[in-house]
């Protein structure tokens, strides 16, 4: 029977996958800076994500439905995740809901509002729509090597970009909020304000995530976000946990940190089709998703208690 | 000339209504003038740190008025009022951002009381100002300035608290027992250059301590609390002239020797 089963699997179905893990890590990993942002640099659990990244495609979807060119809906894309970002923000600073819970309002809130947007639960763009910025049928196109290269492209600019953000005045701000809040308003820093700021903007890249994913699939879909904090999650401890030796230390260290999200991203779609090809039922992909980010964040806890044991034994 | 701080008649209570209310300030008036470093003593609870707290604006007053070279600071925020004051707390881990590099932490100090805009966080020059600054601890801190400040000693970590505090010159130093934390020899060099940086800016201050032997030492003003109260308050020659057991007298005076058992007896 595992002999039946081995001799069913197709390794090369597996190397016919991994243009598609490829192009679906770079887009997801977009998000996953987004993730980064708040959950790592705001020590935020933002699950705001799980709406907004729905809205984000909701918005890009419609608009482009009704005529817009898909490169300047995104920028609409962007601006929908933003204000999403902002009203956890407000929950959480002018109302003082604690932050996990801000956020599952919006997301909740943001389901009703992605309905609203679309009209109905689902809203197709079709797959021969022109200028997408992203399509699955780009990843089987005769060029495809432009189509990765201009989004290898895109995502390196958008690490620029965040570096570039954390490295200014107000970006050093929000990343001495998430530090020590204490020692941010003790050297005149208005929390309040930076939190919100850093809600809006990593919103705002899952909101722009959102309509890339929307144009590649062809279509918005409610329940596109559901999960999607998972997703993201996963990226950014995965990346932790491969490349955060190699990344820490250096010039430049935070570009290498964000640029590793993305091959988080990427090794996750890599997993995750592996796990398909080995035949387990699709149904169970959540709790797949699941284990992983539950083992990876697990990993540093246990090495650490691990150790002191160790030194507790000497 | 006005005076540099102004407290008026404050009051706060914690917790008002449930069993665990609690008088922390029941009245406190003081006046300090330009270049006064004052310090301040006296039991648990009695409402030093809140005192300072209260100045921070860590939480509003319930009553009172609070003042700063003129400038009505009741009701600011606690962000706003960082604009006047400097500020080293009891636990070294809270004056720094330990994910953060020194030069990151002291640029983030540098810009305090103004607006933070796109412009790059730090610069080239102010890289070589903090050098310098850095070098005159002796710490030999001006060699790691892209080092985490978490991976820096309590006693290191103060120090850069203090030269973050100084580095916009502020209307008034606010020193919370910040020296508490660190072990006796630590703790004495942190004194030093506390000292230091008030005396070389003519900064106004006030410092809480423990140890009644730093606050005879250290300042030109004295003030001991009780009770959410200031009870005792010298300085000049009067103060220079005290002796431990004077203050320990003043302090069974004041509470009826229920301090016999209070933890200022260590020091």
């Amino acid at each position: 029977m595992i002999i039946n089963y081995l001799s069913s699997l197709d390794p090369t179905a597996l190397l016919r996958a991994l243009p598609g893990n490829v192009a679906q890590g770079l887009i997801w990993g977009i998000m996953a800076l987004g993730v980064y942002i708040t959950f790592r640099i705001l020590d935020f659990a933002d699950l705001t994500v799980d709406g907004s990244l729905a809205t984000g495609g909701a918005v890009a979807v419609m608009l482009i439905k009704g005529g817009m060119h898909p490169a300047v809906a995104l920028i609409f894309a962007f601006l929908a995740g933003l204000a999403a970002g902002f009203i956890t923000g407000m929950l959480h600073t002018a109302f003082g809901i604690p932050g996990i819970l801000a956020s599952i309002l919006t997301q909740i809130a943001l389901y009703s509002i992605n309905l609203g947007i679309m009209g109905k639960s689902n809203q197709s763009i079709g797959i021969a729509q022109q200028n997408l910025v992203a399509s699955l049928r780009y990843v089987t196109a005769d060029d495809r090597e432009i189509f990765f290269l201009k989004l290898i492209l895109g995502c390196l600019l958008l690490v620029a970009f965040v570096y570039w953000v954390f490295g200014t005045e107000i970006g050093s701000a929000i990343r001495a909020t998430g530090c020590n809040p204490q020692m941010a308003r003790a050297q005149g820093i208005n929390t309040n304000f930076t939190k919100v700021a850093a809600l809006m903007f990593s919103n705002g890249l899952v909101g722009l995530c959102g309509g890339i994913y929307a144009q590649y699939q062809g279509s918005a879909d409610v329940n596109a976000g559901r999960g999607a904090i998972v997703i993201g999650l996963a990226a950014v401890i995965i990346s932790e946990v491969i490349f955060g030796k190699l990344c820490s230390g250096k010039r430049f260290s935070f570009a290498y940190t964000l640029s590793a999200v993305f091959v988080g991203a990427i090794l996750y779609y890599v997993a995750y089709t592996l796990v398909l090809w080995l035949r387990m039922p699709s149904d169970y992909m959540k709790l797949f998703s699941a284990i992983v980010v539950a083992c990876f964040l697990a990993i540093p806890y246990l090495k650490e208690k691990h150790a002191v044991k160790r030194r507790m034994a000497k | 000339m006005g005076y540099m701080l102004e407290i008026e008649n404050v009051h706060k209570t914690f917790n008002i209504g449930t069993i665990n209310e609690k008088v922390a300030l029941n009245g406190v008036n003081l006046k300090l003038n330009e270049g006064d470093f004052v310090t301040i003593i006296g039991g648990n609870g009695a409402g030093k740190s809140t005192t300072l707290n209260a100045i921070a604006g860590v939480w509003p007053v319930d009553q009172g008025k609070l003042i700063v070279d003129g400038t009505d600071i009741t009701r600011l925020p606690e962000h706003k009022r960082a604009a006047y004051l400097g500020r080293v707390f009891q636990d070294p881990m809270i004056g720094t951002a330990a994910t953060m590099s020194i030069e990151e932490n002291m640029a983030i100090a540098a810009r305090r009381g103004e607006r933070r805009g796109f412009g790059w966080g730090i610069s080239k020059k102010e890289r070589e100002e903090y050098k310098k600054k850095l070098k005159v601890l002796g710490l030999g801190l001006e060699e790691r300035l892209s080092s985490r400040v978490g991976l820096l000693s309590g006693g290191q970590r103060q120090a850069i608290t203090l030269l973050m505090a100084a580095l916009k010159k502020p209307k008034l130093l606010l020193l919370d027992e910040h020296t508490a934390a660190l072990d006796p020899k630590t703790a004495a060099k942190v004194l030093e250059i506390s000292d230091k940086i008030i005396d070389e800016n003519g900064l106004t201050a006030m410092m809480v301590t423990h140890n009644m032997k730093d606050a005879i030492v250290h300042g030109n003003r004295l003030i001991m609390m009780h009770e959410g109260k200031i009870i005792y308050d010298v300085s000049g020659e009067e103060k220079k002239s005290l002796s431990v057991s004077d203050l320990l007298a003043k302090f069974e005076e004041a509470s009826g020797g229920e301090f016999a058992n209070d933890r200022m007896l260590l020091a």
